[in-house]
C-alpha cells in the first residue's frame, strides 16, 4: 500500500511529467489558456494513461519485445479514440475547446514514456497507480498554468471574474506567447526554490551525451561536445 | 491560385506550427541546441510531413470516408505515419546515402513528432482536397524549419551570455520562444 502512495507522490511532485520531466509540452502549452481547459485535458490524459498502463501491464508478458512500440501505439490510439468519442458525446463544449489536441493525446510522450519506463516492468496495480500519479501531476501543472494565464490574460478564474473591470487584462497571456512565458517562469521559480528539473539533475549527474536524441534543453557543455561527435 | 499561396504562407508564417499551434515542441526545444542538427531535422520534417499529408489525404478520401470509418482516422494515420517513416528511411538508404547520412537519427524520431499527425488531422478537419493537403503539409513543415533554425541561432548567441541561475536551461529557451512567437504574431495581418 505504501508503494501505491509513493507512486502518486512521485507523479505529482518528484517526477511531475510537465514541470520536471518536461514531457507532453505540446498539449500543456496549447490548452492552458483557461483553467477549465487544463482540468479537462489533464483528466482526459489521466483516463487514457491509467487504462493504457493497465492494458500494457497486463499484456507485458504477451507482447514480444521487438514489436512492443507498434503494439503500444495501437493500444493507446484505440483508447484515445474511445475517449474522444465519449467527450464528443457527453462534453461537447470541452470537445470544442480542446479540438485537435484530443486525438493528439496519442503522440503525448508521457503515455508512451510511462508504458516504456514503468508499465511494461511492473504489476497492473502499481502501473495503474503510476498512471493516476502521472495523470494528476499533468492535470495540476496544466491547471496551474491555465489559472495564471486566465487571471492575467482575461481577469477570470474558472470562468468567474476576479479582477475588477477597471484593470485591463494583459491579452498576450492567453495568446500563444503567454504559454511559453508562463511555463518558463513556473520552471524558473521551481529552479529557484530548489526543485530541480530532470535536465538539471542530468547536468549534475551524468547523461549519455547523446544530445541529438535527448529532449532536454540542458546547457551541459560536456554533453554538447559528446553530442557533436555523435 | 491565391488561395493555394495563402495555404502555404498561412501554414509557414501566420499559423506557425510550433510558435502558434504548439506542435512538435519536444524536438523544437531539444534539438535546437545545434544549428546543423536543426537544419537537418527541418529537412527531414519537410520531407516526411509533405508525404504523410499526401498519403493521409488519399487514404481518408478513398478508404475511410467512403466506408464510414471516419472515427478510425487517429489510429490509421498514426500507423501510416510510423510505417511511412520506416519506408522513407529504407528508400533513402538505398537511393541517396548522402541525404540519409545527413538526416541520420532524426528520421526515426519524426514518428513521435506530433506535428506530423497534427497536420494530417487538421487537413481532414478543414476538408482540404489532395493538392491543398500537400501544400498545407509543405507550408507547415517549412514553418517548423524556419522556427527551429531561428531558435538554434538565438541559442548559439545565448551560450556566451551570463544568464541568471534559475533561468538557465529550459526557461530561457522558452522565453526566447515566447519572443519569437510575439514576432510571428505580426504575420497575422498578412493577407492577399
Amino acid at each position: 500500500m505504501k508503494k501505491c502512495w509513493e507512486r502518486i507522490y512521485n507523479g505529482l511532485l518528484k517526477e511531475n511529467p510537465v514541470l520536471v520531466l518536461m514531457l507532453g509540452m505540446c498539449p500543456a502549452l496549447a490548452v492552458s489558456t483557461r483553467a477549465m481547459n487544463g482540468i479537462g485535458m489533464g483528466l482526459s490524459t489521466l483516463a487514457v494513461l491509467v487504462l493504457s498502463n493497465l492494458v500494457i501491464s497486463l499484456l507485458r508478458k504477451a507482447i514480444p519485445d521487438q514489436v512492443r512500440l507498434p503494439a503500444y501505439i495501437v493500444i493507446v490510439a484505440s483508447l484515445v479514440t474511445v475517449t474522444e468519442l465519449l467527450i464528443e458525446a457527453y462534453l461537447p463544449s470541452l470537445y470544442e475547446s480542446l479540438g485537435i489536441y484530443i486525438p493528439l493525446i496519442v503522440v503525448n510522450c508521457i503515455i508512451l514514456g510511462r508504458a516504456e519506463a514503468y508499465a511494461n516492468k511492473h504489476t497492473p496495480l502499481l502501473s495503474v497507480m503510476d498512471g493516476i500519479g502521472m495523470g494528476l501531476g499533468f492535470t495540476v501543472a496544466l491547471t496551474l498554468a491555465g489559472l495564471i494565464r486566465e487571471v492575467l490574460g482575461n481577469g477570470t478564474a474558472f470562468g468567474m471574474r476576479i479582477l475588477p473591470e477597471s484593470i485591463e487584462p494583459i491579452g498576450i497571456f492567453i495568446q500563444p506567447p503567454g504559454a511559453f512565458l508562463v511555463f518558463a517562469l513556473i520552471i524558473a521559480v521551481m529552479n529557484a526554490i530548489g526543485i530541480k528539473t530532470r535536465q538539471r539533475q542530468l547536468v549534475e549527474k551524468d547523461c549519455d551525451g547523446k544530445c541529438a536524441t535527448c529532449a532536454m534543453a540542458c546547457d551541459n557543455p560536456e554533453a554538447k561536445k559528446g553530442g557533436e561527435q555523435a | 491560385m491565391n488561395s493555394l499561396i495563402m495555404i502555404i504562407i498561412g501554414g509557414a508564417l501566420i499559423n506557425n506550427v510550433v510558435l502558434n499551434q504548439f506542435l512538435g515542441i519536444c524536438s523544437f526545444l531539444g534539438v535546437s541546441k545545434q544549428m546543423k542538427a536543426s537544419a537537418s531535422l527541418g529537412g527531414a520534417v519537410i520531407f516526411v510531413i509533405t508525404i504523410a499529408s499526401a498519403v493521409a489525404s488519399l487514404l481518408y478520401d478513398y478508404v475511410l470516408a467512403p466506408l464510414g470509418l471516419d472515427f478510425m482516422k487517429t489510429i490509421v494515420f498514426i500507423l501510416v505515419i510510423a510505417a511511412l517513416v520506416q519506408i522513407v528511411e529504407m528508400f533513402l538508404k538505398k537511393t541517396s546515402p548522402a541525404v540519409y547520412k545527413a538526416l541520420g537519427i532524426y528520421l526515426p524520431l519524426i514518428t513521435t513528432n506530433c506535428a506530423v499527425l497534427g497536420v494530417a488531422l487538421t487537413n481532414v478537419q478543414n476538408g482540404y482536397n489532395f493538392i491543398e493537403c500537400v501544400l498545407s503539409g509543405f507550408g507547415t513543415a517549412v514553418g517548423y524549419t524556419i522556427a527551429i533554425v531561428l531558435l538554434a541561432s538565438i541559442r548559439a548567441r545565448m551560450n556566451e551570455k551570463d544568464i541568471p541561475a534559475p533561468l538557465r536551461g529550459a526557461p530561457i529557451v522558452m522565453i526566447a520562444a515566447a519572443l519569437m512567437s510575439i514576432a510571428f504574431m505580426g504575420f497575422g495581418g498578412l493577407s492577399f
